[in-house]
């Protein structure tokens, strides 16, 4: 079995691969004693600047941290002495929360530049630290960089959220969809409903999220350029929502007879509409982001079909038998109410498929299909003058032997046919790691650097697909998480320099 | 106590909660004593062949009263209580408390197997939800159906720091496996710090200095799997799988040649040389006394020939021995040599199943390592070897470093390993079988939930009796448990499917 072999990059270990990069051979010293990150003189941002204070040191520490830093000693002739960041936009955004027009461009935004500046910084074979002189002009090529996690099927601790949070700002992903809660358990503890959790969680104490918990992750995201948009997937995949909330499904039937299990959210009845007008008044406020998922996937019928009540109501609305008419009915009215919290949503595409009436600011999300059915649905979307997102190729639940992250890195969201006007439309992708068999043990070696792979597919230029290339660099960007403390998993024999402390 | 008549197993297996494997004979009663703490003891029974003072068990009681009260924290204010003192009386029939386990450690006698005794009774043990432990009355009697229940681990495509193969060793005794293959070097790199050969990791290890194994990690190692009744067995694989020896030894790997001239690139060990054998006995002569156990295994798998096809010298060598065109005779040739020398060395070899599909003459004491194929390949395989007399071990189905979506625990599960058409006393010659974790995607980030619990599945087949535990439903729930226990126990064991532990890994 031969290795790959492992080759230097004239791009370093730079990952995503910035749009426009020269680095020269003139190397500087940095040294960790002296070494200052500050607000350059005429940066619109100052040292009132949460965001930036907050960044200045954890760039710092991730620059120096595996350096010893000696006290007082002997100030070593350091070349670089200090970096000025220099915030261009006229309004700091300090306190503000990172939205879809975030201008990202390494010109205005300090994460991605400082983010960009730390991995130039290397070991020379003496241990000190080294960068080469480079000239670099970034900005992202797609606005909306993803990853979905999956707390309902597994319950995620806090924890493990927070260190993926980390390195998806190592990998200039800007996006945490949060799938918090499915059919199996509903961690997500609502101050109007806490019955919701308290019945409907694995645990009701040690397996929810409470309102401070939900608050961390938001302000930990917010610090990192990360938009944490929650879903709230309905009507299907709510079995954990009936528990708290009685009457809320569709009590499925047996004959005449209730057979005792439940369905998806009952859409005939008042109680319902009450309900989700009440809840996600809630969700608007707890989430900050000007979107919200509302799912709309993978609708089972028959349940429906089975139950009386439903019946006489698809007759009095003379839906036939035709029950994606039903389901348009119950997207329709919790499209209604969400709009009225003055939020925008995404949703599965399922939605799309069945025809429902969206507002133009709808995002739909492809997630289905083979290669040639997803770019056609791609196609179609856009056709309509919505805008998209794609997970389909992303699905990074599903693991295979072997380096599949080439397969991730491949796949590319704006390969379809279409207008200009149509590539446009594309806002971006998600990469997707559902919870079936995935829990905090073996999360973060799983999503890392698989989910990489996809985070430069979304920054860099569409011509960037040297695979070769991108091996060589992503070796080194995977031992700098690891060096970072994150276990991203090896991509094929090999070894790091500093190998992942943990066991 | 565990009694030695024998008892009708009666009881429904779904009030059985994270017991794994499973025991051969295996009775719980609805009747439970409450456990304290601090009045649970441990003792040697009077008519106990080791008794205090004996370290692997001393060791033992000390390691398993943590698994068992995970809350306990020692020093805390002594309770009032009426409670009985509980005392888990252990006798053992055979004293070899200083001794390594070996290939005879009757796992039921042995005082080195009484880990699987404390290991079942611990698994036993439960607790309520406001915190206090019980065990039921049970009875159970024991023994493993095979003998040889391995795990292999890959240190040379990717270096495994200590703390890794350690934590391994713990999870390992969970499930009473009781082998570790150590595959210690390969290609990519050489880890193994040689005190007679010291440029072998100083040129060939990832780096000199910091991704080796010192012959004091290998101490620890050994001696760290002893108190868990875990033998080391050892893999230095040759002549293929040797690139990172070549850059400790020049000389010793074959240069290949393009046309008249040397590439620039080496292939297997040079088996033309006499410099070669004189190396491999020095080498082979360190090993033996650095690993204990009586076995070593010699590897001997995917030999490529067209390096020494290239070569002029190994071809002349080729005529001078009769041996003609026919590379698998110069390839037999090496690995007869190998195996004598550590014949010689008074250990017993164990080699991948090449070495017998290219006929090569070896003592009837190897042992076989199957590897290769689908079941039916394997299968055919099984019969071909024990009907030549010789023993084998079986691993193909257990390549677990083969991932995919899903359940594939349920894979590993319904292995049959003694379905293959053969006498009894053929069957009787499957020593055993090792799940293999090769390293071309593993390192210390993903190696621990990649092997457990699907490893477990396997360490199921090879205790437990077969028509007990074949069907994959009924072991899920118990198999969820005891995924349950491993991470109560700190070992970063995957989930199986959707669902949750009370007390969830709170890593990263």
């Amino acid at each position: 079995l031969l290795l790959p072999v492992f080759q230097a990059s004239k791009y370093s270990s730079l990952w995503p691969l910035p749009q426009k990069v020269q680095i020269s051979e003139i190397s500087f010293k940095l040294s960790g004693t002296s070494f200052k990150i500050v607000d350059a003189k005429e940066s619109s941002a100052g040292s009132s600047c949460s965001i930036l204070q907050s960044a200045y040191r954890r760039y710092y520490e991730y620059m120096f941290g595996s350096a010893k830093k000696q006290w007082g000693g002997k100030n070593r002739r350091a070349d670089l002495t200090e970096l000025h960041v220099w915030i261009t936009s006229p309004d700091s955004e300090c306190d503000a929360y990172p939205g879809v027009t975030s201008d990202e461009s390494c010109e205005s935004n300090y994460a991605s530049c400082l983010e960009t500046f730390s991995q130039l910084v290397y070991e020379d074979e003496y241990g000190a630290k080294n960068i080469n002189s480079s000239k670099i002009s970034d900005f992202p090529r797609f606005a909306h960089r993803g990853v979905l996690l999956d707390s309902s099927r597994h319950f995620l601790p806090i924890k493990v959220i927070l260190a993926n949070l980390e390195t998806m700002a190592m990998n200039k992903i800007n996006v945490f969809h949060w799938h918090i809660v499915d059919d199996q358990s509903f961690p997500y503890l609502s101050r109007t409903f806490p019955q919701l959790s308290q019945q409907g969680a694995y645990h009701p104490y040690t397996h929810v999220y409470t309102p401070a918990d939900v608050k961390m992750v938001i302000e930990f995201a917010r610090l990192r350029g990360i938009r944490v948009i929650p879903e709230f997937d309905t009507p299907g995949h709510t079995q954990s929502w009936g528990k708290g909330e009685t009457d809320l499904l569709t009590p499925c039937f047996s004959g005449s007879k209730p057979s005792g299990t439940f369905g998806p959210v009952n859409p005939i009845l008042n109680t319902t509409y009450d309900f989700m007008t009440q809840f996600f008044k809630e969700v608007s406020t707890v989430f900050p982001d000007t979107y919200v998922h509302l799912g709309g996937d993978e609708v089972d019928f028959t349940c429906w079909k089975s139950n009386p009540d439903i019946q006489k109501f698809m007759e009095q609305q003379q839906f036939g038998e035709d029950y994606s008419k039903l389901e348009s009915f119950y997207i329709q009215r919790l499209l209604d109410i969400v709009s009225t919290t003055q939020k925008g949503y995404l949703i599965w595409q399922e939605v799309f498929d069945n025809g429902v009436k969206l507002k133009a600011d709808t995002l739909i999300h492809v997630w289905k299909g083979n290669q040639q059915q997803y770019q056609n649905e791609m196609a179609n979307v856009t056709a309509s003058g919505y805008q998209t997102l794609l997970s389909t190729p992303w699905y990074l639940n599903r693991i295979s032997y072997g380096q599949d992250w080439q397969g991730f890195y491949k796949a590319d969201p704006q390969d379809f046919k279409g207008t200009d006007e149509q590539k446009k439309l594309v806002i971006g992708g998600e990469a997707c790691l559902w919870g079936e068999y995935v829990d905090a043990t073996n999360l973060t070696p799983r999503l890392w650097p698989r989910a990489s792979a996809v985070a430069e597919r979304l920054w860099s230029a569409s011509n960037v697909t040297d695979i070769d290339d991108a091996f060589n660099r992503l070796s080194l960007h995977r031992c700098r998480m690891v060096e970072r403390g994150i276990p991203a998993e090896p991509l094929f024999s090999s070894y790091c320099p500093h190998e992942y402390k943990g066991v | 106590k565990k009694k030695n008549h024998h008892v009708t197993r009666f009881c429904c297996l779904q009030s059985v909660k994270g017991v794994w494997p499973l025991p051969q004979s295996f009775t719980i009663s609805s009747e439970r004593y409450p456990l304290n703490p601090q009045a649970f003891y441990f003792a040697y029974g009077k008519q106990s062949a080791a008794q205090e003072g004996c370290s692997v068990l001393d060791e033992a009681f000390k390691r398993y009263f943590s698994l068992i009260f995970p809350d306990y924290i020692s020093g805390s204010i002594l309770q009032f209580s009426e409670d009985q003192p509980f005392t888990v009386q252990v006798s053992v029939g055979l004293d070899d408390c200083d001794g390594y386990p070996d290939e005879n450690s009757s796992e039921q006698l042995y005082t080195l197997c009484l880990s699987t005794g404390l290991e079942t009774f611990s698994q036993l043990v439960y607790q309520e939800d406001f915190g206090s432990y019980f065990v039921n009355k049970t009875e159970i009697e024991d023994f493993p159906r095979f003998q040889f229940r391995g795990i292999l681990l890959d240190t040379s495509r990717h270096y495994l720091p200590v703390r890794a193969i350690l934590k391994t060793l713990d999870a390992m005794a969970f499930s009473k496996f009781n082998v570790f293959h150590w595959h210690i070097v390969d290609d990519p790199s050489f880890p193994y710090q040689s005190r007679t050969f010291p440029d072998l990791s100083a040129k060939g290890a990832f780096h000199p200095m910091t991704h080796i194994y010192t012959q004091s990690d290998v101490r620890r190692v050994i001696s760290y799997a002893r108190m868990r009744g875990i033998r080391v067995l050892p893999e230095f694989d040759s002549p293929g799988h040797t690139q990172s020896w070549g850059k400790g030894q020049s000389d010793l790997l074959t240069p290949c040649y393009r046309g008249s001239t040397p590439s620039g690139t080496f292939g297997p060990v040079n088996p033309a040389l006499p410099s070669t054998y004189k190396f491999m006995a020095t080498l082979f002569k360190e090993v033996s006394s650095v690993f204990p156990d009586s076995y070593i295994h010699l590897g001997g798998d995917e030999v490529n020939f067209s390096c020494w096809k290239s070569n002029p010298d190994v071809r002349a060598f080729m005529q001078k021995m009769g041996f003609g065109t026919d590379f698998t005779k110069l390839e037999a040739y090496y690995m007869e040599n190998i195996v004598n020398i550590t014949t010689a060395l008074n250990k017993t070899s164990i080699v991948w199943q090449d070495v017998f599909d290219y006929h090569e003459r070896i003592p009837k004491d190897t042992v076989l390592h199957i590897w290769k194929g689908d079941p039916a390949s394997y299968e055919a395989e099984l019969s071909r070897i024990t009907k030549a007399g010789y023993r084998v071990l079986l691993a193909a189905p257990w390549y677990i470093n083969h991932i995919s979506y899903g359940q594939d625990w349920r894979n590993y599960y319904t292995v049959q390993p003694l379905n293959f058409s053969g006498t009894e006393e053929q069957k009787k010659l499957v020593i055993g079988g090792e799940v293999c974790m090769w390293g071309e995607y593993v390192d210390a980030t993903n190696l621990t939930p990649r092997l457990w619990p699907r490893a477990s599945a396997a360490a199921e087949r090879l205790w437990s009796d077969e028509k007990q535990t074949s069907n994959v439903d009924k072991a899920f729930p118990r198999l969820q448990d005891f995924r349950c226990k491993l991470l109560r126990r700190g070992i970063q064991a995957e989930p199986l499917f959707v669902g949750h532990c009370k007390h969830e890994y709170q890593g990263v």
